[in-house]
């Protein structure tokens, strides 16, 4: 397999079609050349700072330096998932809630597969271990965030029908059934659905991009396999961890509803 | 499904440890289901008046009232009273443990933070003046349908006003605190319900019953409370 190179003369040429989209926009009057641009191009100097910054510690090869990129990836995931809420814990539960799932589920997943399937030498290698951290880490911050928005938003509609079951003689755990199972699915679905619409309906992003650059569709389709069972793992992971995590905050040992933990985003 | 019987067992194997002297139906029937022995005295005809139970508070009092203090036996129906916004709603889920309070409330003495919450729950239930509802089917609320299926033609109507207080019923609690069972029923239901009542109440049933209605309170109580922000008053005729 030999990579395809691509010449900067050849990146501009594709650039060519973002230009055009901005001249159409502002021919039309329809406002959206400048954030088209401005974002066309961050990313342009995003990726290759990733890529200058990426050749830097694959050169290294050291297991701190990778673990403190891995480190940064998931701190920046869980401040993610933290400020996404609209409704929220107070304190560091805010971070915690979706973070310390989302952590636990991407390191515990990406060992595994480092330790079984991909096994590289040395098993810290950076060029598997970043890249792989990153993948299932994207996906379980998306599950986690979407099973907290799902608790918090129903939590308070279903008030009175936890209470009711409070009131009757259920544990904390069975009065929010309801509510663990929806978020729980309401996390894991994008996984589901990818899976689901897998070269079927989308040709997932790391099988094309390794057939574009010459690898053997059938090699190509395994890897795919291999991540998307991952990425369950991890979402599901994430979702039910951080469910679960958010219901015992939500509840205290006496199995009361504690919903004064829980603050709304301030306006403005 | 499992994890609801596990729990109802579970509930039902502690809730024989905290009733003395009496073995509710719940726990005879599962017992028989599961062939579980009998752990605690030999099993006599013991009607449901033979054992007199209690349930007291003492020096109850959550953020902004209280000291409360209370005691409600069984066979008794004690009306609570008071102007609105003083935390009778509040008070009673103090005294079910839905809302942090400091003070002791006690089952026959033993102190409801010695047993697990949803065992104390199952045995002083409360049932808000506003129903829950988490499924989409009326018996599915029901942890017994048959026995909800029993007491509703005693209330003469299978209507969903009624439901929250048969699910509570027919879990058959020991204490029943209700926050104005009737505010929401016309006239002829008001009736049913206070009859029900009553047959509770001559059966064992311990009740603390919010009630605006000063008539209501005359009909069904044995005692009368009122309250203040400092506390009960006791304002029995």
């Amino acid at each position: 397999m030999s990579p395809i190179s691509l010449t900067p003369l050849e990146l501009a040429m594709a650039s060519v079609l973002v230009l055009a989209s901005a001249a159409l926009s502002m021919r039309l009057a329809l406002g959206i050349q400048r954030p088209l641009l401005v974002a066309a191009a961050r990313m342009v100097v995003q990726l290759i700072l990733v890529g200058l910054f990426l050749r830097q510690v694959f050169a290294l090869t050291s297991p701190w330096v990778t673990g403190a990129v891995v480190a940064l990836m998931i701190a920046a995931a869980c401040h993610e998932v933290g400020s996404r809420q609209e409704r929220r814990f107070q304190g560091a539960w805010r971070y915690g809630v979706g973070g310390v799932p989302v952590g636990i589920a991407t390191l515990g997943i990406a060992l595994l597969a480092l330790a079984t399937a991909l096994r590289p030498d040395p098993w810290y290698d950076p060029r598997h271990a970043i890249p792989l951290a990153g993948i299932v880490l994207g996906t379980a911050m998306n599950s986690a965030s979407l099973a907290l928005n799902g608790v918090f938003t129903s939590v308070s509609r279903e008030r009175a029908a936890i209470e009711a079951r409070l009131a009757l003689g259920a544990d904390r755990y069975t009065a929010f059934q309801g509510i663990i199972r929806g978020a729980v699915r309401a996390g894991v679905l994008p996984v589901m659905n990818q899976m689901a619409a897998a070269g079927v309906i989308t040709m997932p992003g790391i099988m094309t991009g390794q057939i574009l650059a010459g690898m053997d569709p059938i090699e190509s389709a395994k890897y795919q396999i291999l991540l998307m069972f991952l990425l369950a793992g991890g979402g599901f992971a994430a979702s039910a961890g951080s469910v679960y995590l958010a219901v015992w905050r939500l509840t205290d040992a006496r199995d009361r509803l504690r919903l004064e933990r829980l603050v709304s985003r301030p306006r403005g | 499904m499992v994890n609801g019987l596990c729990g109802l067992i579970v509930a039902a194997s502690n809730y024989r440890l905290y009733v003395h002297g009496r073995e509710s139906p719940v726990s005879r029937g599962l017992r028989a289901r599961l062939s579980l022995r009998p752990t605690g005295r030999p099993s006599t005809n013991t009607t449901l008046t033979d054992t007199c139970t209690s349930l007291t508070v003492h020096g109850l009092h959550g953020r902004l009232a209280g000291p409360f203090n209370l005691a409600v036996e069984s066979g008794e129906c004690v009306a609570l009273s008071g102007p609105s916004g003083v935390g009778k709603s509040l008070l009673l889920r103090m005294i079910a443990d839905l809302e942090p309070a400091r003070g002791r409330v006690e089952l026959d003495g033993t102190d409801r933070d010695r047993m697990p919450a949803p065992v104390f729950r199952r045995q002083v239930t409360y049932v808000a003046a506003d129903a829950g509802w988490w499924a989409d089917i009326v018996a599915e609320h029901m942890a017994y349908p048959d026995r909800a299926r029993a007491l509703l033609p005693q209330l003469g109507l299978a209507d969903a006003l009624f439901e929250a207080l048969v699910r509570a019923i027919s879990q058959e609690p020991r204490f029943l605190l209700l926050d104005e069972p009737t505010s929401a029923l016309d006239p002829e239901a008001t009736a049913r319900v206070e009859v029900l009542l009553a047959r509770l109440r001559e059966q064992g049933t311990g009740l603390l019953v919010v009630t605006h209605d000063a008539a209501q309170a005359a009909r069904i109580a044995t005692r009368r409370l009122r309250m203040t922000p400092g506390g009960l008053e006791d304002e029995t005729p």
